[in-house]
């Protein structure tokens, strides 16, 4: 009976993982430029590992291999966002722009792209 | 249940490439392989299940920290060219 | 030194949960090998202090952790709908925002939890000013309305 009730939360956690990457590759491939393409990147790795990996730990009950797996999380966790931000200040450094589009308001996102120029340049400098 | 699952991450592994072929820029093909070992992360850990072979865990961590380190070296000489050096020494005319 | 200790713990305890042998004497001999050598490394490479190894933030981060899952929760589930969406309703921007840590790994905890919650991304760290770049209005908002930047902030209180 409880190990039916395991099999089905596994089940929904592994499709809802599987789903959310999915969502992620999509948005690789689908979104406009490098800097939105990080916004799916880390659907990848945030929702989608881990929900992957909470359903395979509720497969392995409370043994050694839970604690690897959630090692693995753990350490997926702590590193993403340190390549995402080597990413995004490599390709600011080659001289790739973020594509910046907005209707709402017009002052506001010239400014703040300016001041992010400002700032790369300060950073160059 | 793991059949299914590493198929689905084989095929999300699939698009994540596809971005990796098609560019344009450096950075978008550096994305998707970094997309595609965390995906690659996650199935040798599914497979691990599907073979019920506990063992492939160790893999799949070692995996991702060689991910994690590659991604960073490899941002750090497609930008600069060269691996070594502090940032403050990068002769930004070069860039 | 209680960073030392605690540095000793943790890798003992990783050790021995990831070799999962608790009685051979000959890999626990090896497994105390490590450590000290680990340990004697990074005491060499002066990384064993409050920045790399930063156990005063341990029972509050127990707090703010959950909190932040929460919110990569709902962040994932908002960028899913713009990503599946047939015309994506886009407005990426680039904006600054001040960080209120007053230490660089307070600073540095901000800026990945940012990154950390899909539709905003740190592009840039330039002392305590932040630049985002966000996915929609309704992500950049999010970052504006700073509570993020309050929990940070009262973690390394």
């Amino acid at each position: 009976m409880s190990a039916l009730v395991v099999d089905f939360l596994s089940w929904i956690l592994l499709l809802a993982g599987t789903a959310f990457a999915l969502t992620g590759a999509i948005g690789i491939i689908r979104l406009p430029d490098v800097f939105a393409r990080m916004h799916g990147a880390g659907m990848i790795d945030t929702l989608g590992a881990a929900l992957i990996l909470l359903g395979l730990m509720l497969q392995a009950g409370p043994t050694l291999v839970t604690v690897k797996l959630l090692l693995i999380g753990v350490f997926l966790f702590f590193t993403s966002p340190a390549t995402t931000f080597a990413l995004a200040r490599a390709a600011l450094a080659a001289g790739i722009e973020p594509a910046v589009e907005d209707k709402t308001a017009g002052g506001t996102v010239a400014k703040a792209a300016e001041a992010a120029a400002a700032k790369e340049g300060d950073e160059r400098s | 249940m793991f059949t299914e699952a590493s198929l689905a991450i084989l095929l999300i592994m699939a698009l994540t490439l596809w971005r990796a072929v098609k560019g344009p820029t450096v950075y978008d093909r550096i994305l998707a392989v970094n997309a595609f070992g965390t995906l690659t992360v996650l199935l040798i850990a599914v497979f691990g299940f599907l073979t019920e072979r506990p063992e492939f865990l160790d893999i799949a961590l070692v995996y991702a920290l060689i991910n994690f380190i590659g991604t960073i070296a490899v941002c750090k000489y497609a930008t600069f060219a060269h691996l070594g050096g502090p940032l403050d020494q990068v002769d930004w005319d070069d860039v | 030194m209680p960073h030392i200790f605690s540095l000793i713990g943790v890798l003992s305890a990783l050790w021995l949960l990831l070799s999962g042998h608790f009685h051979e004497p000959l890999l626990l001999a090896l497994g105390a090998i490590s450590v000290a050598f680990v340990v004697f490394i990074a005491h060499r490479m002066d990384v064993v202090d409050h920045e790399g190894h930063p156990i005063q933030l341990s029972h509050r981060a127990v707090r703010y952790f959950p909190w932040l899952l929460w919110e990569i929760v709902k962040a994932n589930i908002d960028v899913a709908k713009v990503i599946l969406r047939r015309r994506m309703p886009l407005s990426p921007r680039v904006f600054p925002t001040q960080g209120m840590q007053r230490s660089e790994l307070g600073l540095t905890i901000y800026a990945n939890s940012i990154t950390l919650t899909p539709g905003t991304v740190t592009i840039a760290v330039d002392g305590e000013t932040l630049t985002v770049h966000a996915l929609t209005g309704a992500a950049a908002a999010g970052v504006e309305t700073d509570e993020m930047n309050r929990r940070v902030a009262g973690l390394e209180a």
